[in-house]
């Protein structure tokens, strides 16, 4: 996984609450094999109308946002199915960090995995974002995990929390197999102790 | 000894290592895997060399892209038909036991789980899909898990979990005429919120509960992802032990193992973080009106106007709601036209999913212009619903009988919605374009799927002299 340290960069709305993973990746893109190429197909059916025209009313379709990082988003962000190709193409895109009051939980998991950094603000912080956003074209933020600290021009300053173990990972860029497998000793450990619990009928 | 609840005992009896600060690492009994949220998770293992760690715990099936016409011809989408192969040549490499679509256990995952006795009372059970809630219905803590952690678990049969909050939603009472499991989940839904459980494994218990059948139990743990929870799980007994036995893979020594699920229960006293008390009489059969679960509303109401919605951000989504629903606020919702009609999904696939819509559809005929359904759960489903003649009866009266998968449930194989075009189903999600782009989904339980179908509007299943049932109200 790439390390996360700190995201700079244009942040683009999505004034919606209840977000599901089938509007970020709809269905018929899953049936990919690989993990990469799935930000063409990010939000499909909202940024694209009949064929592959570009929705002009869907705001991440304006020319301001092109190229941004950081998404800002309503309450209970990635509810639904629990596709990792919603992280997946999310940061395909782009992005690397969502912003939102809450996070559904498989998503909010999902997206730690993949060095993409969800971060949790109040009601009103996130309000006060979008207010930017809308006002200032081009508006920039840098996410900062290191400090935990999310910083716009004009004295915008935002501190956040991330559960640690979590933000270690994500600042290592660690593998969280390899964390586990450290402690193999354990796991055969466990095994044995409840190996007829863990043996299955021959069939 | 501090009184424990149904999931303390199950989360303390798998935990391999606890850290304060770190996520505890907890053994997981079974891995169910499918064709969609694997792949990758395979790959990552070869390309860091890791072996699947216990293949003899982890169990596979195709259910989610494939067609559930007939079985003999070749799948026509090349690109399902890629990750079809991929998972066979998966299961083959890292010797994974596997139910493929010439398996007469092919089905839904959540529904093959329970019917071949690999979900115990007791056990952890994860597979990648939120819908692994269902098999908490037999007091196992089963969730559902990212492709990351599918590949995790394939390596090391282990998850780095955050202990998650309890919640407990008592049921009292006696079901009223006319309402279902689906109904039961769907009020509770519609009272906590799409994120009322986030964070949360809820635990189902109350007479209510009790009452219903092992069947009905799945349909209730089901749904519980779409009031935002981790899992739902609901306390074995009787009925689970009885369901369990003689079952493919359940244990061998099955008495003495009923001996130590019995202890499987919340203890008088156990604190959850939070409760809820529902009575089973003020429920009534349940419809949705918007793009997710929580916009749901008793059958013999109206659809809702958005500007009584208190919550701004509430309003906002029953606003985009109707639009893209096509409805206009005030509208009895009986008064809703249907084109299509689906019986299915993990939700409503089952035996007596069949049986009760069914049992409504005999001797009648669906409305002209609707298109209707039936994709039963699994092989063993339609073989048995085969022997009672219910696919006569489906037949007769005008519906589609289908081969076992996840079908329009989301609509990744052929089975899709045509936009604009307005669906009544049994599955759990009514998300925009979830059953195809544009389409719209009302969720309703199988015998109001099935009245909607004849009738071809939404109708209030009360106004008909059901049967009473196993899958209707115990008497
Ligand atoms: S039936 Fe629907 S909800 Fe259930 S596993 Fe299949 S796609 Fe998911």
């Amino acid at each position: 996984m790439e390390p996360f340290e700190k995201v700079h960069g244009v942040v683009a709305p999505l004034d919606l609450p209840n977000v599901d993973t089938d509007q970020i990746i709809p269905k018929q893109f899953l049936k990919r094999i690989e993990r990469t190429g799935f930000g063409q197909f990010l939000f499909y059916d909202w940024r694209f109308l009949e064929g592959k025209t570009l929705n002009p009313e869907f705001e991440l379709n304006q020319e301001r946002y092109r190229g941004a990082r950081i998404l800002v988003a309503r309450a209970n962000f990635g509810c639904g199915s629990s596709r990792e190709h919603a992280p997946w193409s999310l940061l395909d895109y782009g992005f690397r960090c969502v912003i939102a009051p809450s996070f559904a939980d498989i998503f909010f998991n999902n997206c730690f995995k993949n060095g993409l950094l969800p971060v949790r603000l109040s009601e009103e912080q996130v309000e006060a974002i979008f207010q930017r956003v809308r006002k200032t074209a081009g508006f920039r933020m840098t996410v900062d995990l290191q400090k935990q600290q999310i910083q716009a021009e004009g004295g915008m300053s935002y501190g956040f929390q991330v559960d640690p173990f979590r933000r270690r990972c994500l600042l290592n860029g660690w593998d969280d197999i390899g964390l586990t497998l450290r402690h193999e000793d354990l796991i055969t450990q466990f095994e044995s102790r409840n190996a007829p619990l863990l043996t299955l009928p021959s069939v | 000894m501090k009184p424990q609840t149904l999931f303390d005992k199950i989360w303390t009896a798998h935990l391999v290592r606890e850290e304060p600060g770190q996520p505890c690492l907890l053994y997981i009994d079974r891995h169910l895997v499918h064709e969609v949220t694997s792949p990758q998770a395979f790959e990552g293992l070869r390309l860091a060399g890791r072996p699947v760690r216990r293949p003899d715990l982890t169990f596979a099936t195709m259910d989610h892209n494939i067609p559930t016409t007939d079985r003999q011809l070749p799948i026509r989408d090349p690109i399902a038909a890629k990750q079809v192969q991929t998972l066979e040549e998966n299961c083959r490499e890292f010797e994974i036991t596997l139910f493929d679509l010439n398996s007469p256990y092919q089905g839904i995952v959540h529904v093959i789980g329970p019917e071949l006795g690999l979900t115990l009372p007791g056990l952890t059970l994860v597979c990648g899909d939120s819908h692994t809630s269902t098999h908490g219905a037999f007091g196992a803590l089963a969730f559902g898990i990212g492709t990351s952690e599918v590949e995790h678990v394939l390596a090391t049969q282990c998850l780095l979990q955050d202990k998650p909050r309890t919640l407990l939603v008592q049921v009292e009472g006696q079901r009223p005429y006319g309402v279902e499991a689906k109904d039961i989940i769907l009020s509770i839904i519609g009272r906590i919120g799409t994120s009322g459980g986030a964070g949360s494994v809820i635990e189902y218990a109350g007479q209510t509960i009790r009452d219903l059948t092992m069947e009905e139990r799945m349909t209730v743990c089901n749904m519980s992802i779409e009031g935002g929870a981790r899992a739902g799980m609901i306390a074995p007994d009787d009925t689970t032990f009885n369901y369990l036995r003689g079952r493919r893979y359940a244990p061998a020594n099955f008495e003495e193992a009923v001996a130590g699920w019995k202890k499987l229960t919340s203890d008088p006293g156990a604190e959850f973080d939070n409760t809820i008390h529902i009575e089973a009489a003020g429920l009534s059969p349940q419809v949705t009106w918007g793009t997710n679960p929580g916009h749901v509303a008793p059958i013999d109401s109206r659809v809702p106007d958005p500007a009584e919605f208190d919550d701004p951000n509430a309003r906002k989504s029953a606003e985009r709601a109707l639009q893209y629903m096509a409805l206009k606020p005030g509208t009895p919702l009986v008064d809703i036209a249907v084109d299509r009609v689906f019986i299915g999904s993990c939700t409503n696939s089952r035996l007596e999913d069949l049986r009760s819509a069914a049992r409504f559809v005999k001797g009648r005929r669906v409305s002209s212009g609707v298109e209707a359904m039936v994709v039963p759960g699994s092989q063993q489903v339609k073989w048995q619903a085969e022997k009672e003649g219910l696919h006569h009866l489906f037949r007769e009266s005008g519906f589609d009988w289908r081969e076992s998968g996840c079908s329009m449930c989301l609509g990744m194989n052929p089975d899709i919605l045509r936009p604009g075009q307005r669906c009544v189903s049994t599955s759990n999600r009514n998300f925009e374009g979830r059953q195809g782009k544009g389409g719209r989904t009302h969720l309703v339980s199988p015998v109001m799927a099935a009245a909607a179908a004849i009738e071809g509007h939404l109708v209030d299943v009360r106004q008909y002299e059901l049967e009473r049932t196993p899958s209707s109200n115990p008497t």
